[in-house]
């Protein structure tokens, strides 16, 4: 059994315990902690009546105990950090990942602060402990893009990605330009359908997809980009016609995340396809093509966000650990 | 293309009748008498922009009015581009917008669609860009990018890396 360590409890968290709970994945929690309190049991805890206990009185556990007592002193062999993402210091996320690290603990996250800003000293950090960091879940949310790149394409080159990185944003232009709403009303509906949220300015002005954009080029090409360095435009600005006068070409517009190393591109902006273009994908549906020297143009698509969709990816990252390292040990 | 046909009334236009019918455009019609060129034949050269793939379309209709096809040359010799612009492109000079990609050259404005709403609101437009080559087509759209820039409007320009 492989024994894991569960930081953080909403969506994603309730998510990834409940895949855990209802699945035969070898996997046991032994030690969980939401914003308030926290629980350990080295012999494996009873899930249902902690999320039940959660669900009461809003706290899973004994309040006198922390998220950091749990990271501390709990008996795990990975930490599971899906605690929300704090994308100006990556805080309290980085603090989390790095005490398991120091344990030589492996770490699985979903959370994009700690690897968009401290991706190089939390690698070396999890390298010099003998133990992996993984964090397919931070970026594309279902797709196995990190996994991809890591395995399947082993070997190739690669030249360049582009990407649909942000469900809100796709499902605001889907609609734009199925039924010529315009910005404002296409983002109601968003809200309404519980896709955006009530300050959606980190989606829209595409900050979101360049934060990812900043964590698939530097796992890619090892570099230390920010998001600073990211050439950034929203959709907020976007009118009906515009979609309209692209629809009469048979094309659309989509928010494309872009990195070229060879152009020195690192870019999110709204862009005009062709609408068969194999990333035009409609609702919040995240896409992503690579391209290779030896593969050429590949291209994933699949649902960028979700409870039990990002649990997909977590619990991908804690088996392949698990097999990997903890199994063989 | 080099053209050969009757010379009698009515024969030129016979030919050039199709060369609309297919949407293509004439750049020039050369039509000279050459010495040792048969008595009853006319040969004719037009230059002649097609759009992609209707090539075929044109000989077709070309061979249906009784001409034959001495000659072509095809040159790809342009390259387009089209991006949409919204903003105040009125209160920003859109013929100014217009004239620094024009003045170039190298490159031109084929084609503008607009759409203007009340007054206040920003406007949207689509415009195709022409240009010789590549490499005077990027010269086009660094300049496009700049005064968008200059008149705080946004560019939204095709993906054009990946097919």
């Amino acid at each position: 059994m492989m024994k894991v360590a569960l930081i953080g409890l909403g969506s994603v968290g309730r998510g990834v315990a409940g895949m855990i709970q209802k699945k035969d994945l070898g996997i046991t929690i032994t030690g969980i902690a939401d914003s308030k309190s926290g629980a350990m049991d080295p012999a494996g805890l009873d899930i249902a009546s902690l999320l039940a206990n959660k669900g009461r009185n809003g706290s899973c556990g004994d309040r006198e105990i922390s998220a950091s007592d749990v990271i501390k002193k709990a008996d795990y062999d990975a930490l599971i950090e899906v605690t929300p993402t704090n994308a100006l210091s990556g805080e309290p996320a980085i603090g989390y990942i790095k005490s398991a690290l120091l344990r030589k603990k492996h770490v699985v996250t979903s959370n994009k602060g700690p690897v968009a800003l401290a991706y190089k000293e939390l690698r070396a950090l999890a390298e010099k402990n003998g133990v992996a960091l993984r964090y397919e879940a931070t970026v594309a949310g279902a797709i196995p893009i990190m996994h991809t790149l890591e395995h399947g394409l082993l070997g190739n080159e690669i030249l360049a990605l582009y990407g649909v990185l942000n469900g809100t944003c796709n499902y605001i232009l889907t609609r734009m330009a199925a039924e010529g709403l315009t910005y404002e009303q296409a983002l109601m509906e968003a809200r309404e359908m519980g896709y955006a949220e009530a300050d959606p300015t980190y989606d829209v002005m595409g900050i979101d997809a360049a934060i990812k954009l900043v964590i698939l080029a530097n796992s890619v090409w090892g570099d230390s980009k920010q998001l600073s360095d990211v050439d950034r435009t929203g959709i907020d600005l976007l009118t009906p016609d515009a979609l309209r006068l692209a629809a009469d070409l048979g094309c659309t517009i989509r928010l494309i995340a872009e990195a070229i190393p060879r152009k020195h591109i690192l870019r999110v902006s709204p862009r005009i396809l062709e609408k068969n273009h194999p990333l035009v994908v409609d609702g919040t549906l995240n896409a992503l093509t690579l391209e290779t020297d030896m593969a050429k143009e590949i291209t994933l698509i699949g649902r960028g966000a979700g409870s039990i969709e990002t649990a997909s990816a977590i619990i991908g990252d804690l088996l392949y650990i698990n097999d990997r390292y903890v199994h063989r040990a | 293309m080099k053209l050969e046909m009757k010379d009698s009334p009515g024969q030129l236009v016979a030919a050039i009748k199709p060369i609309s019918e297919v949407g293509g455009n004439i750049i020039a019609v050369i039509h000279q008498r050459e010495p040792d060129a048969k008595e009853d034949t006319l040969n004719v050269q037009i230059v002649l922009e097609l759009p992609e793939g209707l090539l075929e379309r044109l000989i077709t209709l070309l061979k249906e009015q009784g001409v034959h096809i001495q000659r072509i040359n095809e040159e790809r010799l342009l390259f387009r581009r089209t991006v949409i612009l919204i903003g105040h492109l009125m209160h920003t000079d859109l013929s100014d917008t217009v004239d620094q990609i024009d003045s170039t050259g190298f490159a031109e404005v084929s084609e503008l669609s607009m759409s203007m709403p009340a007054v206040q609101e920003r406007s949207t437009s689509r415009i195709t860009i022409k240009a010789l080559s590549k490499p005077d087509m990027e010269a086009a759209l660094a300049i496009l990018r700049r005064v968008s820039r200059q008149k705080s409007l946004l560019l939204i320009e095709p993906l054009e890396e990946i097919a």
